[in-house]
């Protein structure tokens, strides 16, 4: 998809939040909703189980208004975490410009998190997308719970993020880490952006 | 004392506590009618004071009328005392014979109280006699409690003796989830699960942990904080300038305008991948312009070719001398360029010693148009096959594009004479142009430019523009560059810049083949007697020998008979016909040179072999 559209003068980017089952990725995307001006959100979408499970996917779009003369819409995706939705995150995985890695600090959850950051650089290649080239950011969210039931940040490191991409502790459920970290995505983000556009 | 809310309700009952709770359930509903006295022991933190409340509230929601009496062990100990140093003891233990149940938590809490366990025994005693409910509960068994006395003992161990042990790990995961819902945490399934694997030593601590969340979950609920989403987008009008707005970006939002106008951008996207800055504004001008050149190159062609709009040279800067030659083609268009003479092929000119150099040239420019050889001058008496090896040389050019390349193929008497009538007309633009636009222009007998200056001044311009867009250059001359009379020099020092070659008069052995084709071709077979008589005759070029044999067959058809050895010798004379001196030996002689004796002078030497035979004579 063209992301910086020049003769428009538009910036879109498509940010999909991807990781495990119940890592609080929608919980990112409800924080980020509830702190957006009323005229800068669009409608979020959201398709869930009755138990608050994301089915098929959040969809938040946001329009950043005039930037630079750009008009700057971010559109915010999440995946289902659920292994079974395989094809489901692949689908909103598609044409992504950046990812973010929504991790679950517990202890418990490691094997799910690896699996599910296996899972995104297959899903990533069955696009034909080098995983070590599209913008991700880590997110290690739950930091809030006790310290004795979560990982520290530099075991985290050590399974999850093996490339030294940016990473943020985040307690998405009271929004601590939650702008953080699309700050994070959305600079790398514009950064590839303007080195890839024209090409489109 | 007692806590409202510790209710059977929210009691959570598993494998641990199962027997303890149905007790205390069991005499809340019938008390004193069993289990009386009740004693529940278990560790610290466990539940038992719960279950003791709960029994009291539910004692008193069924049976509002019994008196509960509620203490534990250390209260009891401390009265007891009291009333032992103020002798009123009867008083202190009348009180007790009004109530209906008796709740007495902590009863280790009397190890070391001997009267005070003895006067226990003695209200235990009493009113389970009476039929009163009587509750307690202590961290161990009775037997275990320091310094318990006898009495006392003997008293509870005829009640019932249940225990509550540590909570297995489901029945941890109950209550936590118990305490999350009635405090309004919002605690996922897998962290209660977490919560409740931990090391435990009572459901106190599990409360404790449970709180520990609920502090950080007390935080202000998120509000509405224009501040972080207005530093967000501060954060992100930054990278934008720094990273769309920049020098790249200018690039970009030219090459988007241009590429909306249709125009390929490949030198500006080519640009955008340089490692640093370029001069952005003056590329950008440099490109404007080559697009408004291309504009007026499309307007000219419509005017010519309406055909030729949107034809992809003029919308790629890149391509602009393609668009150029387009529009210079079609200029020249209504009048085609004269191409070669498609009879005179290559596989119809006969290779001897005297062109085969000649000849090795022309295949190479026809393997490599414009690359090895250009311009290729090709030189020589009149008759040699020079026209035919240049018309061979286009019409394989010809060949070799599909027919497609324009083979202009005139000669240079012709060039000068359309020059004139272009002038007359005063369409030499278009008479320029239609040789601009030539893949390849051969030009024969170039001696006659000699003294025209305005066609050598056009044919200057020509050569040059043909010569450096790689296109091929032929020449032919009947004598070298150097000697055409009135050429400029610059046109000849060009034609010398490229190869510069001759082709002679037929030898002995090219006339043989030479005269055996054109005899068969004239239906004139020819032996080897005949051939080599023919090849004696000294004719100096191509068209002579044709010259001979249409003799020969007109003098055979005449008289009837076929072309013999008489026949050539009737004809052409006995024996070969002595060449004419060529005026430049003629000139020698005259000079009186020393080694052009007269004697020694051959005029003509047939070939290699005769002229051995002359020498060693």
């Amino acid at each position: 998809m063209s992301l910086v559209n020049y003769a428009t003068r538009e910036i879109t980017c498509k940010i999909v939040y991807y990781g495990p089952g119940r890592s609080g990725k929608t919980t990112n995307l409800h924080y980020i909703y509830g702190q957006v001006p009323t005229d800068r959100k669009g409608q979020m979408v959201s398709l869930a189980t009755q138990t608050d499970r994301t089915l098929f996917f959040d969809f938040l779009p946001l329009d950043l208004g005039m930037i630079s003369g750009f008009t700057t819409r971010f559109q915010l995706y999440t995946v289902p975490g659920q292994v079974y939705y395989q094809t489901t995150r692949r689908l909103v995985l598609q044409g992504a410009d950046g990812v973010v890695f929504v991790a679950d600090s517990q202890s418990r959850q490691l094997d799910e998190n690896i699996e599910s950051m296996q899972d995104l650089h297959a899903n990533l290649a069955e696009h034909g997308v080098d995983a070590r080239a599209i913008p991700l950011v880590i997110q290690y969210n739950k930091r809030d719970l006790p310290a004795d039931l979560i990982l520290p940040v530099s075991t985290l490191d050590d399974s999850l993020n093996f490339r030294s991409v940016p990473a943020f502790e985040a307690d998405a459920l009271h929004g601590a880490g939650v702008f953080e970290t699309l700050r994070g995505i959305s600079e790398l983000v514009l950064r590839r952006l303007s080195a890839t556009a024209g090409a489109s | 004392m007692n806590e409202p809310r510790a209710t059977f309700d929210r009691f959570v009952v598993g494998a641990n506590n199962h027997l303890a709770a149905a007790a205390a359930r069991a005499v809340a509903e019938s008390p004193g009618s069993a289990y009386n006295p009740l004693f529940i022991y278990g560790g610290h933190g466990l539940g038992k004071s719960h279950l003791l409340s709960a029994v009291a509230a539910l004692t008193a929601t069924r049976w509002p009328d019994i008196e509960i009496r509620r203490e534990d062990g250390a209260h009891f100990a401390a009265a007891y005392a009291a009333s032992l140093s103020s002798g009123e003891t009867d008083v202190f233990l009348a009180a007790y014979a009004r109530v209906g149940m008796l709740l007495l938590d902590d009863v280790h809490e009397l190890a070391g109280h001997a009267a005070a366990q003895v006067g226990l025994a003695g209200v235990v005693d009493a009113l389970v006699d009476n039929g009163r409910q009587v509750v307690l509960s202590a961290e161990a068994l009775p037997q275990d409690i320091d310094m318990v006395d006898e009495a006392l003992l003997s008293t509870l161990s005829q009640g019932l003796l249940v225990d509550l042990s540590p909570p297995d790990l489901e029945t941890r995961v109950a209550i936590l989830s118990r305490m999350a819902t009635e405090q309004g945490l919002d605690l996922s399934v897998d962290v209660v699960d977490d919560l409740a694997r931990r090391e435990y030593h009572d459901i106190k601590e599990l409360g404790v942990a449970l709180d520990e969340i609920a502090e950080r979950q007390k935080k202000p609920a998120p509000q509405l904080n224009s501040g972080e989403f207005a530093s967000f987008l501060s954060d992100v009008q930054v990278v934008v300038q720094q990273h769309v707005e920049s020098w790249r970006g200018r690039l970009r939002e030219a090459i988007a305008h241009w590429q909306a106008e249709g125009y390929r951008t490949g030198v500006l996207e080519r640009a955008i991948d340089l490692p640093r800055a370029p001069d952005v504004a003056g590329l950008t001008a440099t490109f404007s312009a080559a697009v408004d050149h291309l504009r007026n190159l499309e307007r000219h062609a419509r005017q010519l070719d309406p055909s030729l709009v949107g034809h992809p040279v003029f919308r790629d800067p890149e391509r602009m001398t393609e668009a150029e030659d387009l529009v210079e083609r079609a200029v020249g268009g209504e009048t085609p360029s004269k191409g070669p003479i498609p009879s005179l092929s290559r596989d119809a000119f006969e290779v001897g010693a005297s062109n085969q150099m000649a000849v090795h040239a022309a295949d190479a420019v026809v393997a490599e148009p414009a690359v090895r050889y250009n311009p290729l001058v090709i030189y020589g008496p009149s008759g040699v096959g020079k026209t035919h090896l240049v018309n061979a040389i286009g019409n394989a050019l010809l060949q070799r594009s599909g027919a497609t390349a324009i083979v202009a193929c005139v000669n240079a008497q012709e060039l000068v004479d359309e020059l004139i009538e272009a002038v007359r007309d005063g369409s030499v633009d278009r008479w320029r142009a239609r040789y601009r636009s030539t893949a390849a222009l051969i030009v024969d007998d170039i001696q006659f430019l000699g003294g025209k200056e305005r066609t050598q001044e056009e044919f200057f311009g020509i050569f040059n523009a043909l010569i450096e867009t790689r296109k091929q250059v032929i020449l032919t001359s009947d004598r070298v560059p150097a000697d055409i009379t009135d050429l400029e020099a610059r046109l000849r020092s060009r034609f010398e810049g490229g190869l510069v070659v001759p082709i002679q008069s037929p030898d002995r052995a090219l006339r043989e083949r030479l005269f055996a084709r054109f005899l068969a071709d004239a239906g004139h077979p020819a032996d080897e007697e005949l051939l080599r008589t023919l090849g004696e005759h000294p004719v100096q070029s191509v068209r002579e020998i044709i010259g001979v044999v249409n003799r020969l067959g007109s003098a055979a058809e005449m008289l009837g008979r076929p072309v013999t050895v008489e026949l050539v010798r009737q004809e052409l004379g006995g024996g070969p016909v002595p060449g004419r001196p060529t005026p430049r030996l003629v000139a020698a002689v005259t000079a009186g040179h020393p080694f052009l004796d007269a004697e020694k002078v051959v005029w003509d030497w047939p070939d290699a072999g005769a002229r051995l035979i002359e020498e060693v004579r």
